[in-house]
């Protein structure tokens, strides 16, 4: 359905020393970096995939979804989806796909949210009736009702945000492009936002390419993680993989009976100690849980313990710094 | 072709919802017009020589340029569009199945009709009921009308041609500021919003004839009042539809050149 090989593109920055003496110089003579914000990306995604597409700032995610949905043409490579080449068939192609950008907006500011979408159903030719259809059931699934005759400058981030997903799903594309559609959301939204993903990748087998920094939308929505970093793919497979690679501890929590002296056990870095709970850094590639707690259980009279993993967030740190980017 | 009527409608209602704008804008527009007239008045008054305009027709200038100055002025641009080409969200429009030039050339069509059609009307009322001195004439003829409407919504679309030189520019610097600058300075003088045109030496205004900007506003204007009639007033229409093809098929080129360069940063 999408498959895109070995796709690249350069950007020229101007660069200038700082100071009044650089800043005449580059009047007259300019100096570029070349930035490869992409260099050499390939990969394939199937009808019905909800795939996460991660990295740092400034890693290339942007630079790639703008590739795909026909905005930006590469240097170089191969790109095909649904058999279009997006920016050669542009105007054929995009009414294949709706797209996101959560920072920036597609609907009017000054006038109420339903005349937006009413231009989007003249835009996209959309037959009156599946118009109607398709308004009502994301209407309904997003809870629009409440403020769609609203101009946009007046409703709230949470709901704006909704309507802008509404609003690329309108023409009922194959695939939906989101960039950061839970920036700034409240807890509340982002969970609203999951879900209608989730249940529209179900209903409508639609493809669904997310960028994001929060990795709970990633947890929450997909399996298959692509991770890109300085314009090149470092991964692409499951979200468990890389959290069995990256799985190198776990914090253990214990509460005990009161005592005094600091319990040290092997392969274990005690991280807080308090007279009747104390945390534990295990490093579980040489020790296991059950023989951490034995040692314990031989001094302490243990209450209560917690086991946990590392946050997602902090394998993700752990990643970017592996691969140096 | 029913995208760009959508959008051109969509920009009418989002033109037409600033009413409070409107009002202040027309009284604006009535003041620059009296103080314009009154300037001219005392030249024309102290003058030695015969001017080379009628006294009703340099007012009727004068309030023609008023009423419809956003329709003929060059440095009224829809900031909306400038901002979304600045700020990104030009991104959007990129995926949409429409052409983009055509798209921006109906939307900068709604937005100089919009603004217009809540201003001219209280300006022609109140121009009409002026005292003798400071009052527009009406039309010389109803022929003239009929022609003054054709060649000025000729004018409208050279207008339009024009500023879309401005949108180029600032998809290349990523600020409206210089080009919108240098482009309505330049277009002010040579279109005669300073200084009405027949008022310009002859020598210079031989030179205007071989610029597009006299054909946005002076050549309606005096098609009204009768200083252009006949065979003379169609030539110089004729050369107003020549101006338009060739300043399209200019705009498209430079536009697509620009559009495959195209870089969206940031997000």
């Amino acid at each position: 359905m999408i498959t895109l090989a070995n796709i690249s593109k350069t950007f020229n920055v101007a660069r200038r020393a700082k100071g009044a003496g650089a800043a005449f110089k580059s009047l007259f003579r300019r100096e570029y970096n070349y930035i490869k914000a992409l260099d050499g990306i390939s990969f394939h995604i199937g009808e019905g995939e909800i795939v996460g597409y991660i990295g740092p700032n400034g890693a290339g995610k942007s630079t790639s979804i703008k590739v795909m949905s026909g905005i930006l043409v590469p240097d170089g490579g191969e790109c095909e989806i649904l058999g279009y080449t997006p920016w050669k068939d542009r105007r054929k192609f995009v009414g294949n796909i709706g797209v996101v950008f959560g920072q920036r907006t597609q609907l009017w500011w000054d006038v109420p949210i339903a005349d937006s979408f009413d231009l989007l159903r003249d835009i996209y030719a959309i037959p009156a009736d599946a118009y109607k259809r398709s308004l009502d059931m994301l209407a309904d699934a997003l809870d629009l009702g409440a403020f769609i005759n609203t101009p946009l400058r007046q409703v709230s981030l949470g709901q704006r945000m909704r309507a802008e997903i509404a609003a690329s799903l309108l023409h009922n594309p194959k695939i939906l492009f989101l960039d950061e559609p839970t920036i700034g959301l409240d807890a509340v939204s982002k969970l609203a936002v999951r879900q209608f993903i989730k249940t529209i990748n179900a209903e409508r087998k639609l493809t669904v390419i997310l960028t994001t920094h929060d990795m709970n939308d990633i947890e929450a929505l997909t399996n298959r993680v692509i991770l890109i970093g300085k314009g090149r793919i470092l991964h692409d497979g499951s979200m468990a993989k890389i959290k069995h690679k990256f799985d190198s501890y776990r914090t253990l929590t214990v509460t005990f009976a009161p005592h005094d002296a600091p319990v040290h056990i092997a392969n274990a870095d005690i991280i807080s100690w308090g007279c009747e709970r104390a945390v534990y850094r295990l490093d579980i590639s040489r020790t296991n849980i059950s023989a951490a707690l034995a040692s314990l259980g031989s001094e302490l009279n243990i209450l209560d313990m917690i086991s946990e993993s590392p946050p997602v967030e902090e394998i993700i740190a752990g990643l970017y710094k592996e691969h140096g980017i | 072709m029913k995208p760009y009527i959508a959008l051109f409608r969509m920009r009418m209602i989002a033109g037409m919802q600033y009413r409070a704008a409107a009002w202040a804008g027309a009284a604006t527009q009535f003041f620059w017009g009296l103080i314009f007239i009154m300037i001219y008045s005392a030249f024309y008054r102290s003058s030695a020589v015969e001017p080379p305009m009628r006294w009703n027709q340099l007012a009727t200038y004068i309030w023609l340029q008023q009423m419809f100055l956003f329709i003929v002025m060059i440095w009224a641009q829809d900031n909306e569009l400038l901002r979304h080409v600045t700020d990104g969200n030009v991104a959007y429009e990129l995926c949409r199945p429409y052409d983009l030039f055509k798209i921006w050339c109906a939307r900068l069509l709604a937005f100089r009709l919009s603004s217009s059609f809540l201003r001219f009307l209280p300006i022609l009322i109140i121009a009409f009921l002026l005292p003798a001195q400071y009052k527009m004439s009406p039309p010389v003829s109803l022929g003239a009308a009929g022609l003054f409407l054709i060649s000025l919504s000729l004018g409208l679309l050279i207008v339009t041609a024009v500023s879309m030189f401005i949108y180029i520019l600032t998809i290349i610097t990523l600020s409206p500021v210089g080009s919108r600058l240098i482009i309505s300075v330049a277009a002010d003088f040579l279109m005669g919003a300073v200084i009405p045109i027949p008022l310009m030496p002859a020598s210079l205004q031989r030179v205007l004839d071989w610029f597009p900007f006299r054909y946005i506003s002076d050549l309606p204007f005096r098609i009204y009042s009768g200083s252009i009639a006949g065979g003379d007033a169609l030539f110089q229409m004729g050369v107003q539809v020549a101006w338009i093809i060739g300043l399209f098929m200019l705009g498209r080129l430079s536009f697509n050149k620009v559009m495959r360069r195209v870089v969206i940063q940031g997000g």
